[in-house]
């Protein structure tokens, strides 16, 4: 069984599983840090932008000055943002046989697997993962489509190029796999692969494995993956969450008996307690906004930003806010609002009693109907006639780099009355605002990620207890700028293996068993022999027939019959043979009834030595020797067949036969 | 007792002793022991017992039943025991025969109901209540009744366990001091015949192999230890001493804790606070032998001792600072930083081992914490403690639970990872730095000190009430800031105090409500005591915290506007009731704030934001900031017509509170017209006649407040302004007006509380008092109101009001009545049934 680890995110995980003949990938995540890289697509003209200096090697050449621009001493690709792809060389994907998602932020990658490499399989995930997850990959489409731009850089990857350039630019990694954002019609083509499942559906995958998805607890619709045969069971942990949030809780009780636990998207900020960082958000808003500043939420469509909007609607009251209008300006804006209220079978319990009230599900369908959150697909249009401050803006993309977000930035940046609250944690945001700099707007970090930390990881491992454990390599060592915080680290015995990109695992355990079904018919022809209480033994002869990593015993062929000439003997070679077989025997001799059995026969003269692992009759007389051990029994005597045979039946008294 | 007591009494005692009746109320039986126990106080108890033979036929009839109910049984041999505790009634029931009936071996001793434990209790305590004489003592001690109670000390029932080693306490004490005949010492000790008995039973049992026994004789000795300090117990502890030291070394973990409760109960005994001798030396070792955990109580008691050798001192020192010097070698590279101890006084590897442990690190370390802040917290510290040391101790611990600090050694990592994120540490911590904020010294760490408590304030991670202790500790410390030599320069203290209020503003904004809450009782703590710093107020107007805190008198939580609402009442002394308020435009707008609160208190639908308004306009009156004399009537006047109508009696009991300050000042003024340091404003001329301070409070509506408050439902209320009116009585009414007023009026219980408040719900006070003819009482005329103090016996009404509520129902009469009433009930029942 081995593991081939094509991503080294250990959040945006892109792992191949080859397990009993089967080839499966797990998750397709798409690394978006390398956008940080790329300066901002401004919607509209920004004059700031378009004055950046271009960049200058050390030597004075300026062959680079239009593709490099320099910003407050951080050089920036000017070109269309590109994304680092999973390791594509490290095996033929075509040859993957199904991809398993575990949650929509897991497969925004697809795209680039299922329409580039040839694959033919088939994907699985769940229906909330599949539309949310389109919905992302459509605002990521729009968001880079709708500011085309001429320039596309690439004499900057060039290897003897790059090893000129500042950090973080020569330290990227395979930047000559990066590739441009996909298409829609990609997009349209890569989900049309999709197949949906539900949480516990056990899924048949060439009758060697069956997958099966459970609740993670982490976003609408996310999934932990069974991966298992009869004997052998692999557990897929990727981003779960056992807080109280909108999704259904997490399924720990499945995952028990695993052999191997692959344990990947933990939480990225494990020393921000989610509740704290709630009550941060909420805290700098109020206060922002009480002094007459704005506040930018940059933000994903879907996921956390429901929570945020819950904890508002309990606040906004209380901290005098009722009238700030809060706008969520996005493409899929609408859709997404729309689409978490109609998931109910997906959400907690909690959530999913209000569907029977009938309330919704969430409460900001009350927040839009009492006009409090306005939802708009852009800055254009509705949206700036009813723009009013100071508000607050929940809007895309995260990584400042494209999106109605980088508007606000250009907008409010340079006011310190404002305030930019990061709360969504995959990426820094200081290099995320390096291209804004100098920048006047208060910045606050709450990143909320409620994803598994690592106390949560222990509990959870000593109450699944799995027999080996494998992870990303990062969550085997303290954080890099924390080295002293060994408790933010997997600790479990034994120790966790750890993977990196591009590396192939084999994962610790042995296959040992195989199920084999009996036909009906043989099973009839045994004779079982009972040989203790609760045991019993029967041979078997039969045809292993082997199908579809199906494995059947089949009665054998008839006895053949008397060899009628040599010709006819080589064509029954080919069938197997059946040989009359010698019984098996089973059962002790104990040795004072043996000797006493021994003397009625007539024998006399009978001397019995104990040894290390028997005892030894020696028949002084005769010359003969008998040696009784556990599990062999030797008569030595010489040259008197006779004498042996009936020694022999004297000794197969004792013993049963079948 | 009463007549009518001792003609229920019969009945009562038959109804009792009936085993038809249901098992009474126990509460009842508990109120009759003790209404015996107060006859017993009152009148020989033998008298009691012939005068009223029911009480003996009583006995009789319980033990005739075949089956008494145990609380009855456990009921009677109380009551035997506390009548037996006068001699000759102990005489004259032993004639009878009962005593041995209910205590000897033939009675329930012996019987199934022995099982009941609360027979057993009773058993004790009747044996505990007699045990005043020597016949009980030798009817217990030769009739084998010793035995029992020896068994006892092993009940399963804690209380009947622990009554019985109190017992045998009781009995060694009464034996030794009722029959010992000479002094008694170490060498010749001829001890009587009962203490005999005992004490060898307890050198037995510290001998023996059994834990059970061994911990029973060592809380025998702990409770005579603590309870009896006479100088026998020297010699008795000269014949143990061997044993319990050799307990020290014993595998019995509970026997090790027992041994330093004995030893901390014995080394406040003055017997031998003196001693040179074997004492001390079995002190020593037990703070050597005994584990951190085991010894942490037993060292911090001896640190609080005044007399007691100096190297027993420290090394109930060493014990108590261990942890904190380990932690603090466990945070410094090697050789950096000595540590709090000298290595060779101490063996710190048992430390480290408990605290390297993720199982004893975290207790250790709040037991310890715990023992420190409970020394600090003493007015009078019997020794002298490194305070710089502990506090650099006490901040690396907080460093350790945030994960600031980089530990530089194994040890440290360890515990580094233990720690994170305790909040149970954490907040034991904070506490013990807040009470050492009242030493001196300390002042080279109190940057770090700064630092470790601003990240907390910060931090989103810290938890409601570690925030709330690290609040205290904050307002604590700054208010020690100006008097601290290494923080002379006032930018300092202005960078401090505006990283304080920059938090503080986003607290103030969070929203979990009780962080808000003590957000805003931190802001009010540190007004209180930084008022009078000039770098305080600039720093606290310039921030945008007041703001924020009069938003919050209209947070939706009580608790927070009231807090909110002394916050901005404690705002007031630095924003205008200043001599040269801040220049700050109309930001601040007394009338503004002040008609805020008004409305808090006369409309706000919670008691908390209006009790807080009360208080603070009473702090207001008191600190003399309502301004000009007319001013402050008016003022007080609009209080107490909206207080008045108050659902809540603790805001109405706020007025009255407000009228005493408000007479206070007045009468202070109107004595004392010079006196330079009459609290009353400075605004009250002395120009004021003195005879018009009676218009005064009759202009301040005072008077119609007050005599509504006598007849207040609620009883704090009503004694509260009979308190008040008495007050203005012996100001207003001389002694020789008081005998005329009550010589003209009627009888002086027709001035009582009932008259009163008929009086006042008829409105017709004015009919008994000489005034103008009007119908009604005219509380705002001073003539009226100076006649009316005269006239109420404001006494009667005092004690009367004095009186709890159920007094009237507490009496023995209303009790006997209440067991009958329940005995009639069955009869009744009975009655049905046939």
């Amino acid at each position: 069984c081995f593991q081939y680890c094509l991503s080294g995110h250990p959040t945006l995980p892109c792992n191949v599983l080859k397990f009993k003949s089967t080839t499966i990938m797990l998750d397709c995540g798409l690394d978006m840090t390398s956008t940080l890289n790329f300066l901002p697509l401004p919607l509209v003209q920004s004059p700031r932008l378009s004055k950046l200096p271009g960049w200058i090697l050390k030597d004075g050449s300026t062959f680079l000055d239009k593709e490099l621009k320099e910003c407050s001493g951080h050089v920036f690709v000017d070109s269309v943002p590109e994304f680092c792809l999973p390791e594509t060389e490290l095996l033929d994907l075509s040859t993957v046989d199904v991809i398993l998602i575990s949650n929509y932020h897991c497969m925004m990658a697809l795209p680039y697997i299922t329409e580039y490499t040839g694959f033919t399989g088939t994907v699985y995930a769940t229906e909330p993962t599949v539309q949310i997850g389109r919905l992302l990959m459509e605002e990521l489409v729009n968001s880079i489509e709708r500011v085309p731009k001429a320039q596309s850089a690439s004499m900057w990857k060039n290897k003897d190029v790059q090893r000129l350039l500042p950090a973080p630019l020569k330290d990227a990694v395979e930047v000559s796999m990066w590739r441009k954002c996909y298409t829609m019609p990609e997009v349209n083509a890569a989900l049309s692969k999709i197949q949906l499942v539900g949480y516990s559906q056990k899924i048949e995958l060439f009758g060697a494995v069956q997958v099966t998805p459970l609740s993670s607890g982490y976003a609408l619709g996310s999934s932990n993956w069974i991966i298992q045969s009869h004997y052998e069971k692999v557990s897929y942990v990727s981003g779960s969450s056992l807080l109280t949030t909108h999704p259904q809780p997490m399924d720990q009780a499945s995952l028990k008996n695993s052999d191997v636990l692959i344990l990947t998207g933990l939480t990225q900020i494990p020393t921000a307690n989610p509740d704290g960082m709630v009550g941060e958000f909420c805290s700098n808003l109020a206060m922002t906004v009480r002094n007459g500043g704005n506040v930018l939420v940059p933000c994903y469509p879907s996921g956390v930003i429901y929570d945020l909007l819950e904890c508002l609607y309990q606040y906004i009251d209380s901290a005098g806010l009722s009238n700030v209008p809060f706008y969520f300006i996005s493409p899929v804006a609408n859709s997404s609002l729309e689409f978490s209220q109609i998931f109910a079978e997906w959400l907690c319990h909690n959530k999913q009693t209000k569907v029977y009230l009938p309330e919704p599900p969430f409460p900001h369908a009350e927040l839009i109907q009492t006009n409090k959150l306005k939802h708009y697909p852009s800055i254009h249009g509705d949206f700036s006639n009813d723009f009013k401050q100071p508000c607050v803006v929940f809007t895309g993309h995260p990584s400042l780099r494209f999106g109605d977000v980088v508007h606000f930035m250009e907008l409010w940046g340079k006011s310190s009355l404002n305030t930019v609250i990061f709360t969504e944690p995959d990426f820094s945001y200081l290099d995320a605002l390096a291209p804004y700099q100098p920048l006047a707007m208060k910045c606050v970090y709450c990143p909320i990620d409620t994803r598994l930390n690592f106390i949560q990881v222990s509990k959870l491992l000593k109450e699944v207890q799995p027999l080996h454990v494998v992870c990303p390599e990062q969550y085997t060592q303290p954080p890099p700028t924390q080295s002293h915080r060994t408790d933010l680290m997997i600790d479990c015995q034994p120790p966790p293996m750890s993977y990196r990109r591009a590396e192939v695992l084999t994962l610790p355990y042995k296959r040992r068993y195989e199920k084999i079904e009996i036909m009906p018919e043989l099973a009839d022809s045994l004779v079982p022999l009972e040989i203790k209480p609760g045991i019993s033994l029967a041979t078997v002869s039969a045809v292993l027939h082997t199908k579809d990593n199906k494995h059947v015993l089949q009665l054998p062929p008839k006895p053949p019959q008397p060899p009628a000439s040599k010709k006819r003997k080589r064509v029954s070679d080919d069938v197997p043979e059946c040989k009359p077989l010698k019984p098996l025997l089973s059962g002790s001799i104990p040795v004072d009834q043996f000797v006493q059995t021994l003397e009625k026969h007539g024998f006399s003269d009978i001397k019995v030595e104990d040894t290390a692992k028997g005892h030894i009759v020696l028949l002084q007389e005769a010359e003969t020797l008998i040696q009784i051990e556990e599990d062999s029994t030797h008569i030595i005597c010489d040259n008197d067949e006779p004498l042996r045979v009936k020694l022999r039946d004297l000794v197969l008294k004792f013993l049963q036969k079948f | 007792m009463t007549r009518e007591c001792s003609l229920l009494l019969p009945r009562v005692c038959t109804a009792l002793a009936d085993p038809r009746q249901p098992c009474s109320d126990d509460t009842c039986l508990e109120k009759l022991l003790d209404w015996f126990r107060d006859l017993t106080e009152a009148e020989p108890t033998l008298k009691l017992v012939q005068d009223n033979p029911c009480l003996t036929e009583f006995f009789i009839s319980v033990l005739a039943l075949s089956e008494p109910s145990p609380s009855i049984l456990s009921f009677a041999l109380r009551l035997a025991g506390m009548l037996a505790a006068s001699e000759n009634c102990f005489q004259h029931l032993q004639q009878e025969n009962l005593l041995v009936r209910l205590f000897g071996e033939d009675g329930p001793l012996n019987s199934t109901l022995w099982e009941d434990a609360s027979v057993r209790s009773g058993w004790v305590e009747g044996v505990h209540s007699m045990m005043h004489h020597q016949p009980a003592l030798h009817f217990f001690c030769n009739g084998g009744g010793i035995d029992a109670i020896f068994t006892l000390q092993g009940d399963p029932s804690l209380f009947v366990a622990s009554a019985a080693s109190r017992l045998l306490v009781h009995m060694l004490t009464l034996s030794v001091e009722s029959e010992t005949t000479k002094p008694l010492d170490a060498k010749d000790c001829d001890w009587p015949a009962c203490a005999q008995l005992i004490i060898k039973r307890i050198e037995d049992s510290l001998q023996s192999s059994s834990d059970s026994h061994i911990i029973q004789s060592l809380k025998l000795l702990t409770n005579l230890f603590g309870s009896c300090q006479a100088t026998w117990t020297e010699v008795l502890w000269l014949g143990i001493a061997k044993q319990v030291e050799s307990l020290l070394t014993e595998d019995s973990v509970q026997a090790r804790h027992m041994v330093a409760d004995l030893l901390l109960n014995m080394s406040r005994s003055h017997v031998f606070c003196d001693t040179e001798g074997s004492f001390w030396a079995v002190v020593t070792s037990a703070l050597e032998h005994l584990t951190p955990v085991q010894a942490g109580p037993l060292a911090v008691g001896i640190l609080r001792l005044h007399k007691c050798p100096q190297d027993v001192r420290i090394q109930a020192l060493t014990v108590l600072l261990q942890p904190m010097d380990c932690i603090l070698r466990a945070a410094s590279q090697p050789m950096e930083y000595a540590g709090l101890l000298d290595e060779s006084v101490s063996d710190p590897s048992t430390v480290e081992s408990l605290l390297s442990s993720k199982s004893s690190c975290a207790s250790l370390l709040c037991q310890t914490l715990a023992h420190l802040e409970k020394l600090l917290s003493l007015t009078r510290l019997p020794v002298d403690l490194p305070y710089t040391s502990l506090l650099r101790s006490f901040v690396t611990i907080l460093q350790f639970c945030n994960g600031l600090l980089i530990p530089a050694s194994p040890l440290g990592s360890k515990i580094s990872q233990i720690l994170i994120g305790c909040f149970r540490v954490q907040r034991l911590a904070l506490d013990v730095l807040a009470a050492l904020s009242g030493k001196k010294g300390c002042d080279t760490v109190i940057g770090s000190l700064f630092d470790i408590l601003l990240a907390y304030l910060e931090s989103p991670n810290t938890n409601p009430t570690v925030l709330k202790k690290s609040f205290h500790a904050m307002s604590k410390w700054l208010a020690r800031l100006p008097e601290m030599s290494s923080f002379n320069s006032q930018w300092q203290i202005e960078k401090i105090l505006q990283d304080v209020f920059l938090v503080l503003q986003k607290r103030l904004c969070s929203p979990c409500w009780e962080v808000r809450d003590s957000s805003l009782e931190f802001l009010t703590a540190l007004i209180k005591c930084m008022k009078d710093q000039d770098v305080f107020r600039q720093s606290l107007l310039s921030s945008e915290v007041p703001k924020l805190t009069e938003n919050l008198l209209e947070d939706p939580e009580s608790y927070v506007r009231a807090s909110a609402v002394t916050a901005v009442g404690h705002l007031t002394f630095i924003t205008y009731f200043v001599p040269e308020p801040p220049v700050t435009g109309n930001q601040y707008n007394k009338e503004n704030t002040v008609e805020k609160l008004q409305d808090i208190l006369s409309t706000d639908p919670e008691g908390f934001p209006r009790r807080a308004v009360i208080s603070i306009f009473t702090k207001w009156l008191r600190q003399g900031c309502t301004g000009r004399v007319e001013d402050t009537v008016r003022f007080v006047s609009r209080v107490l017509q909206t207080v008045e109508c108050d659902l809540d009696w603790e805001v109405r009991l706020g007025g009255l509170e407000l009228v005493e300050v408000f007479c206070v000042q007045t009468l202070c003024q109107r004595d004392h017209p010079k006196h330079p340091y009459a609290p009353v404003s400075s605004a009250v001329t002395s120009s004021i006649h003195q005879n018009d301070f009676l218009q005064i409070f009759c202009q301040a509506k005072l008077f119609n407040f007050l005599f509504r408050s006598l007849c207040d439902c609620d009883r704090p209320v009503g004694q509260k302004a009979c308190d008040i009116l008495l007050a203005l009585r012996a100001s207003f009414c001389p002694s020789s007006m008081l005998k005329d007023c009550q010589g003209t009026g009627d009888s002086s219980a027709e001035h009582g509380l009932p008259w009163l408040q008929r009086t006042l719900r008829q409105g017709s006070l004015a009919q008994n008092f000489p005034t103008d003819g009007g119908n009604g009482v005219d509380f705002q005329d001073p003539e009226s109101m100076r006649l009316a103090l005269g006239t109420i016996d404001l006494i009667e009404l005092h004690d009367e009001l004095n009186k709890s509520s159920d007094h009237v129902e507490k009496s023995p009469q209303s009790l006997l009545e209440d067991i009958l009433a329940t005995v009639g009930t069955i009869d009744e029942n009975e009655a049905d049934c046939y």
